[in-house]
């Protein structure tokens, strides 16, 4: 069963973007899609470490801020170079207007 | 210190001592940049994506070049038929640099299919391998003018000359991108490609040099059945004859700038230049805003720049005023490569990153 931790309340995040969340050391990126779901994702591309929180949201996909490196955040699928190897992805229920993230 | 032939190669190389360094320096990796403050919402606005500047500037870039290409066949074999090549000529040989360069992050347009469509022709014009310069045009952004990391530092410090004038004309870049497409068609890749490209995305290389290749044989098959050079003068040819404004752009991006700094505003430049040349560079002059931030389209840099350049040293005026800067500079570290720009901030700027400041050497 995972951990839920409470990340950041519903309004912090704007429709079709993301935000940065850190626990115990480890960075997570909080996303809220255009239709009003959240996700989350590990913090950091995969290809290099760049934060994806100061990424581009859009169309379902964060593309990381320097390279480009584009990734599904619903599933956390790589979707061509430079990144090849998926994001790793936790998941997220809301309860009274806050944002949980399930942490193994 | 004078460094020459392989000494200095050596300092460059993804293979060579420089690279272990600047591992150990804490140089490589490139997660410690500096960058201007941006609100989010502001750089949310100009990351957004829109297919229709770049659909606007693609029809009118390959229309011209259809227009002037088709009227170049017409008039072969008299002077008049020399602009109209010209004109080809650069819209081939040099714009297709810009549009490779664009495409390649990209942030040209808004569909993935149309990014990916213009970088694989662009690709063919400029002769760049287009999974091989993906990764290499990565590892630029990553490690910008960082000796050992950096495959694409043009202005080596001292220069070599003869190579940067002959490829006014594309002398030594088409013969080097035609080894490697050799190279690459036999299913094989340099070491120091070895370093940036992954194992899985080779093959991709390998096929794209096969492909090329047919073409490029085509062409000259063409031109002995024709027994005249105009298909070549329309594939192939233009990297050569109409390469001189990819150089006369190109330079003006880091040469004589410092090397192994973390800040783009000690290692770029950025320059105002005519809306022609805007057009056929797609905004590329603004260059250390496009480091900064890479994710912002060509589109919308000039808006950027207007954001955060009271963060950086002025903008050089014209290509001429950054060229009076370039060639001394470029000139002096031929006899003292310790030497590089230093430009001031204007006042109220966000000081230099404070581990580049004055590291713009490591001998």
């Amino acid at each position: 069963m995972p951990e839920w931790i409470a990340a950041c309340a519903v309004d912090d995040i704007d429709l079709e973007d993301v935000i940065p969340f850190q626990h115990d050391g480890v960075d997570y990126a909080i996303y809220r899609s255009p239709q009003d779901e959240f996700f989350a994702t590990a913090g950091y591309c995969t290809h290099e470490r760049m934060a994806l929180c100061d990424g581009l949201v859009m169309d379902g996909i964060i593309e990381c801020p320097k390279h480009n490196g584009r990734f599904d955040y619903t599933t956390g699928k790589a979707a061509g170079a430079p990144v090849l190897v998926d994001l790793r992805t936790f998941p997220v229920t809301i309860e009274d207007g806050t944002v949980y993230i399930g942490i193994e | 210190m004078n460094l020459m032939g392989s000494e200095r190669l050596k300092r460059y190389s993804l293979v060579g001592p420089e690279a272990e360094r600047a591992v150990v320096a804490g140089l490589a990796g490139g997660t410690d940049w500096f960058r201007s403050d941006m609100p989010r919402r502001r750089m949310k606005e100009l990351m957004r994506r829109s297919d229709y500047p770049a659909i606007r500037d693609t029809v009118i870039w390959l229309g011209a070049m259809a227009v002037c290409g088709a009227l170049g066949v017409v008039l072969w074999g008299g002077w008049l038929a020399v602009p109209f090549f010209a004109a080809y000529g650069v819209l081939y040989g040099s714009s297709s640099d810009s549009r490779w360069h664009e495409c390649g992050h990209g942030t040209a347009f808004k569909s993935r299919w149309m990014d990916d469509s213009i970088y694989h022709l662009a690709s063919f014009m400029v002769m760049r391998d287009p999974t091989v310069w993906r990764w290499s045009h990565a590892r630029h952004h990553t490690d910008t003018l960082i000796l050992g990391r950096d495959p694409e530092i043009l202005v080596m410090r001292p220069a070599r000359l003869a190579r940067i004038l002959g490829n006014t004309f594309g002398l030594v870049d088409v013969p080097v991108a035609s080894r490697d497409m050799v190279l690459h068609a036999a299913g094989r890749i340099t070491a120091a490609e070895r370093t940036f490209i992954p194992e899985s995305e080779q093959v991709r290389v390998f096929r794209t040099a096969r492909i090329w290749l047919v073409i490029y044989a085509a062409t000259i098959a063409a031109c002995v059945l024709c027994g005249s050079i105009l298909p070549a003068m329309l594939i192939g040819g233009p990297r050569l004859y109409g390469a001189f404004m990819l150089n006369v752009y190109g330079l003006t991006q880091h040469a004589g700038m410092g090397e192994n700094v973390l800040d783009h505003r000690l290692n770029t430049r950025t320059v105002y230049m005519s809306r022609i040349n805007r057009f056929l560079y797609w905004n590329m002059n603004y260059h250390v805003e496009h480091h900064m931030f890479p994710m912002v389209p060509y589109h919308r840099l000039p808006e950027l720049h207007e954001e955060i350049k009271g963060d950086l040293a002025p903008a050089y005026p014209s290509l001429w005023a950054a060229y009076k800067e370039i060639v001394p500079a470029v000139l002096r570290q031929l006899k003292d490569p310790t030497y590089y720009i230093h430009r001031e901030l204007p006042p109220g700027a966000a000081p230099y990153h404070p581990q580049s400041d004055g590291r713009a050497l490591a001998l």
